[in-house]
């Protein structure tokens, strides 16, 4: 019995999926879970549509609302335990859940208003105290607090480990000095995860030793907290944070002093599996623009959508947001079922920012002069795509890692 | 009296609202494959209103919501979004998609039957669904059980412990307000609340609750067909309208048409 009558049914149709159609929700190889999830995020974010982004991108004003949509029906919960009032789904929904929100049109604005707080406390959850997970894991869920994350360093880079800011132990608490960029949400945040230096590097074995986690309130009395002007992402803050002798309670040390590095790399790889898929998102909120514009918008008596050279880089885009994002749910898969599943995450990412700032680039490109207009929407795609292909971690770096750790090359770097 | 509340809440799986509808070829209905479903505005007002009536803690507690719905293997999906919103349990009426929706006054003597057989004393149905548009299965439910009926709800308001029920309605240049007494059947109309989205911790508790699959024999009742659907069209294109100078150039147009 190769074909039954259902078979004969689904194979007479011959598109599973429009990618003009708004949030479409037909792709086979979803599991019901996360079919569900996202429909239940559609149907949040349709109240969300891209005149509300373009606004917040011009006032400048963080999205609360629909950060407390999210938290008050649950879903910044999605990854978390179920005794903290999270839900235990896998990273496989949390993906969905935010391609959804990127995908709405929101793009990385949207998704970067809870982006930290879906799986950043990841290190929490694995190395966080009974006590710890209490006090910090439920304001989270419920969306009384607000977390950002700490780490990038002007001085260093992506050279985590030579990371300059320090933590000496006084008491019953620590004092941090340094600083610290790229901190999204900073301005809006009461919570950091923090990674500092509490062992000098001259003094450690390993130099992945002798770094220590915090999590920690924010307090702008202590940190001085400077927005960083940027391209793109405008509601959303960027910030540096510099601080001196910044008090924190020993008690907000995640995992074991010195093992921070080990604790943070808890949770990297689900990071880029979400940034990828909200990558992923935008390129299909643009391909979908693009798409309908091009069989509307008639010049010389024809649809634009018409011509080849219109027609053909969005195919194009289709099929590589496509690829990425079976890459993606790929890489989610493998991280639910406990690989560790690095290459796969580090490609999803890849994959899906490359063809994701394709898509925004040539939807742009197809708008014509109207795609530099903002009323049109992907010009703001294009300039909040960016953001994915430099930020967890950039190209260079995942070559770098899929060459040495896939290919067996020696480490370049 | 009534003791509680025992509701049942009917809800239809419908193509989504958003959606722009196409004709299909053989012209006997719309294209509904590979269109987006979802649950029929209406009945989303009704389950909202019956969770709502249990969170309100009035003078009668709910005691039971029943959510149902007759359809293909699809129409689970709507009943799981019902219980993900409040309601405690669903039937599934298995009607194959190949045969269409039943006739209201099919569905009238099913649900009949459901009262009967599940002791429901209060009945919410949307006003009407937005695919067939025939907002007749709610009347024809109060005829067939001898219940007092109340169209068309922008307001439940549950009195005393009694039953006695306040619900008020729209109509022309004003509200009208009934009082009716359980057993009692209501449709609900747009104003009435704003229905909630299904919280994520309420998604997966609605994923436990029991789902029993039934059919319209187990109600005593036949797919009888009255109806036949002898084409379906789409209304004529709308024709671009025109401009007009000013005031006078607009009173001289209406003029020439007849319309003033």
């Amino acid at each position: 019995m190769l074909a039954t009558p259902v078979d004969a049914k689904r194979s007479s149709r011959k598109i599973h999926a429009r990618a003009t159609e708004y949030l479409q929700n037909y792709d086979t190889d979803l599991t019901d879970s996360q079919r569900t999830v996202r429909e239940a995020i559609s149907k949040i974010c349709a109240k969300y549509p891209d005149e509300y982004w373009r606004k917040l991108d011009e006032s400048k004003e963080f999205p609360t609302d629909l950060h407390r949509s999210l938290a008050d029906n649950g879903w910044l919960g999605i990854c978390m335990p179920q005794e903290y009032g999270g839900s235990e789904l896998g990273i496989s929904e949390a993906a969905v859940m935010m391609q959804t929100i990127s995908e709405s049109g929101g793009g990385m604005t949207a998704a970067s208003s809870v982006h930290m707080n879906i799986f950043g406390l990841e290190p929490v959850v694995k190395f966080g105290t009974a006590e710890q997970k209490a006090r910090w894991l439920k304001p989270l869920i419920a969306g009384k607090e607000r977390a950002c994350f700490g780490v990038t360093e002007p001085n260093t880079g992506l050279d985590t480990l030579r990371l300059q800011s320090q933590a000496k132990k006084d008491g019953d608490s620590y004092l941090l000095t340094g600083q610290k960029i790229w901190i999204s949400t900073a301005q809006n945040a009461q919570k950091i995860l923090i990674l500092v230096r509490t062992t000098p590097l001259s003094e450690v074995t390993k130099p992945s030793h002798g770094l220590s986690l915090f999590y920690t309130d924010l307090d702008p009395s202590a940190v001085q907290i400077t927005e960083i002007p940027k391209m793109g992402r405008a509601a959303v803050d960027t910030n540096s944070l510099f601080f001196e002798n910044w008090r924190v309670p020993a008690s907000d040390l995640v995992g074991r002093e010195n093992d921070g590095f080990k604790t943070i790399l808890h949770g990297m790889n689900a990071e880029r599996i979400l940034i990828a898929a909200e990558a992923l998102g935008l390129g299909y909120a643009a391909l979908r623009r693009a798409a309908l514009y091009a069989s509307d918008r008639t010049v010389f008596g024809r649809p634009i959508g018409m011509n080849q050279g219109i027609q053909h880089p969005l195919a194009e885009s289709w099929m590589q947001l496509e690829a990425a994002r079976l890459m993606i749910y790929h890489a989610a898969r493998m991280y639910d079922a406990g690989y560790t599943a690095g290459e796969y995450a580090n490609a999803a990412k890849y994959l899906a920012a490359e063809a994701a700032f394709q898509a925004c680039e040539r939807a742009v490109m197809t708008h014509g002069g109207m795609g530099y207009a903002r009323e049109y929407h992907v010009e703001r795609y294009l300039r909040e795509v960016l953001i994915p292909r430099i930020a967890p971690v950039s190209r260079e770096m995942i070559c770098n890692y899929i060459g040495e750790r896939v290919l067996g090359l020696p480490k370049s770097f | 009296m009534a003791s509680g509340l025992r509701i049942l809440v009917p809800v239809k799986r419908v193509i989504d609202y958003a959606i722009k509808p196409r004709i299909n070829k053989s012209q006997t209905g719309v294209e509904t494959a590979g269109v987006k479903h979802s649950l029929n505005p209406f009945d989303e007002l009704s389950v909202e209103e019956a969770v709502r009536l249990r969170e309100r803690k009035g003078p009668l507690q709910v005691e039971n919501i029943l959510a149902l719905s007759a359809g293909g293997p699809k129409a689970p999906d709507v009943l799981r979004t019902a219980m993900a919103m409040g309601a405690d349990r669903a039937f599934h009426i298995d009607v194959p998609d190949a045969e269409g929706s039943p006739e209201p006054l099919t569905i009238a003597k099913m649900l009949k039957g459901v009262v009967e057989k599940e002791n429901i004393n209060l009945v919410l149905l949307g006003k009407q669904a937005i695919d067939g548009d025939q907002g007749q299965t709610g009347q024809m439910l109060a005829g067939l059980l001898g219940w007092p009926q109340a169209t068309q709800a922008s307001k439940i308001d549950i009195k005393d412990a009694e039953g006695t029920v306040e619900i008020t309605h729209e109509v022309d240049g004003g509200v009208e307000t009934l009082k009716a007494k359980l057993p009692l059947v209501i449709t609900t109309d747009l104003r009435l609340n704003e229905p909630r989205y299904a919280s994520l911790p309420n998604i997966m508790k609605a994923k436990k609750k029991p789902l029993e699959k039934k059919t319209l024999a187990d109600f005593g009742v036949e797919d009888t067909r009255r109806l036949k659907t002898i084409k379906v069209t789409e209304p004529p294109p709308r024709k671009g309208g025109g401009k007009v100078e000013d005031v006078d150039g607009l009173v001289a147009k209406l003029k020439e048409l007849g319309a003033l």
